[in-house]
């Protein structure tokens, strides 16, 4: 089957807009995607039709809305295939579903002296939340090294492991280099000592079949707005046996059972994650994204999205005199370089001028960008519905930038 | 010239280049054509940090006048620097801090002021105005 390419790009009106007079060119999806118009109507039709706060009332609405935000829940669950429902609590996003982790499950499991492995291809997202414990409990951090190529060192991940160790975060594709970090085997590899692995997904669940149980992760935390659905929702998937041991993060409504000066109870799972009224109407957005991806296939996106990535890279390299940073043979989704003596915020700028939106600079990354010394870097990333004719663009663009710099 | 006719000066020259990779030309001209920054005064103390560029200013008096002396990593920073500082350097302290800064507007080039591009130039404004500041106090003082 042909890649419905044409009829993706007519979903999504965004991309027929042009830019500073020039049509537009969006390689800013590691930042966020669009969204198709399917998503935006099921949010339209949550306000037009059946907007009410969900598990609260007895009334019909609310009814429907609960239902339709649970229906999202399956949607999620099914997406990624986790065991039971119980396990997927919807957050504001990857940063916050980290950040949960690192507030509950370092609350219960971590204690001072203890240590948190992490990578240094991390995103801030998964370095803060745990520095921000380290400060709280006195916990360790130890970072994977990054080798030259943008991979991860693996002997000396398997030093790092230690007796103290309590928890393994890492990323599964990275956000400036495309390296697909080998989380099998890191996930193997720290169960075989008892220790849970949290993986931060942002820049995987829209580029790469993603199967919780098969991975056997512990937790995989990931954004809506990078798969085609609204702003401000998120998932964090967590195995069952740790979300029940861990405390509650955030208090409020919805995640209580009873409430008394006394004494409060506290609902159960997922709820117990849930303080406050969830974004549902962005819930129920994202279910509709998963279902637009799924019925044109995942798969067949990343292999329509490889095509294009190595098209881009041959394109790119053509151009000579330029820098790439991250040449992992396992990667995706994006390209990171820069041309030889030209800042990446100039290249950016002129990019911008002729409608071509790149991502400059260092990426909410800056250990990395030290690690190869560094200011940033120009970051092209790809989406479903990106194009060679794009790259092409964005190629001609990279050669006018050069005659700019004369 | 007065602060009002350099930017008046600066908005003629621009006006005649309608074409926007003429005005960028232009912008990496001046920016490469600023007077070399003295490594001394490259110290964090002089770093104006911003998200996506470096902005280096030092600031010294000289005979009741402010002088200035700036850098950036990226060229088109560095060229609407050259623009601030033809504008604002070798003023007494009171002319800076008056100063209505309407070219930057008017030749397109709002868009590198905006706090939300974090290029460092915003903030190198507020530097400036704060050395203004700084002076014409000490001066008082004196």
């Amino acid at each position: 089957m042909n890649y419905p390419i044409d009829k993706i790009r007519g979903d999504f009106p965004i991309l027929s807009r042009s830019v500073n007079g020039r049509p537009l060119v969006y390689f800013d999806n590691g930042a966020t995607t669009h969204t198709p118009e399917p998503v935006v109507r099921a949010m339209d039709e949550v306000y037009a039709d059946y907007n009410s706060n969900i598990h609260r009332g007895v009334h019909t609405l609310s009814n429907i809305c609960t239902e339709a935000f649970e229906a999202a829940r399956e949607k999620v669950r099914a997406f990624i295939n986790a065991g039971s429902l119980h396990e997927v609590i919807f957050t504001r996003g990857t940063t916050e579903s980290i950040n949960l982790v690192a507030n509950a499950f370092g609350e219960a499991f971590i204690q001072e002296g203890d240590e948190v492995v992490v990578s240094g291809l991390e995103h801030h997202s998964n370095i803060v939340p745990w520095q921000l414990l380290q400060s709280r409990k006195g916990i360790v951090l130890k970072v994977i090294p990054v080798m030259d190529d943008g991979t991860l060192n693996m002997d000396a991940f398997y030093g790092l492991l230690s007796e103290k160790t309590r928890l393994v975060a890492v990323a599964h594709i990275s956000n400036v280099l495309g390296t697909i970090n080998p989380i099998q085997e890191i996930i193997k590899a720290s169960h075989e000592r008892d220790i849970p692995v949290l993986i931060d997904g942002a820049q995987a669940i829209q580029h790469t079949p993603v199967d919780v149980q098969a991975l056997d992760c512990d937790f995989y935390a990931f954004s809506g707005h990078k798969l085609y659905g609204p702003t401000g929702i998120g998932v964090l998937y967590g195995k069952e046996k740790w979300l029940s041991a861990m405390p509650p993060w955030q208090g409020g409504g919805e995640m209580i059972q009873n409430v008394s000066f006394e004494k409060t109870t506290f609902n159960e799972l997922p709820y117990k994650f849930e303080a406050g009224t969830p974004d549902f109407v962005g819930a129920i957005g994202l279910g509709a994204a998963i279902d637009y991806v799924s019925d044109i296939g995942l798969k067949h996106i990343a292999n329509y999205e490889q095509e294009l990535f190595n098209y881009a890279f041959s394109r790119l390299s053509d151009l000579g005199k330029i820098t790439f940073y991250g040449t992992a043979p396992q990667r995706t989704s994006l390209i990171s370089f820069l041309l030889d003596g030209i800042h990446p915020f100039d290249a950016g700028t002129l990019l911008d001028k002729m409608g071509i939106a790149v991502r400059t600079g260092h990426h909410c990354a800056q250990p990395l960008m030290k690690r190869f010394g560094i200011p940033g870097t120009i970051r092209a990333s790809f989406g479903m519905y990106n194009t060679t004719h794009e790259v092409d663009a964005l190629v001609a663009g990279l050669v006018k930038v050069r005659q700019l710099f004369g | 010239m007065t602060i009002k006719e350099l930017q008046d000066e600066i908005v003629e020259e621009f006006s005649m280049l309608t074409d926007w990779m003429d005005r960028y030309s232009l912008l990496i001209e001046l920016g490469n054509e600023l007077v070399d920054f003295e490594e001394a005064h490259r110290v964090d103390q002089n770093l104006i940090e911003g998200c996506q560029s470096k902005v280096w200013l030092h600031a010294w008096l000289e005979e009741g006048n402010i002088r200035f002396m700036a850098d950036s990593d990226a060229i088109i920073v560095k060229g609407i620097v050259a623009l601030l500082i033809r504008v604002l350097d070798n003023r007494p302290p009171d002319e800076i801090l008056n100063a209505d800064l309407f070219f930057v507007d008017k030749i397109g080039l709002k868009e590198h002021l905006s706090p939300t591009r974090s290029n460092g130039l915003v903030a190198m404004i507020k530097q400036m105005r704060m050395y203004a500041l700084a002076y014409k106090t000490k001066m008082e003082k004196n």
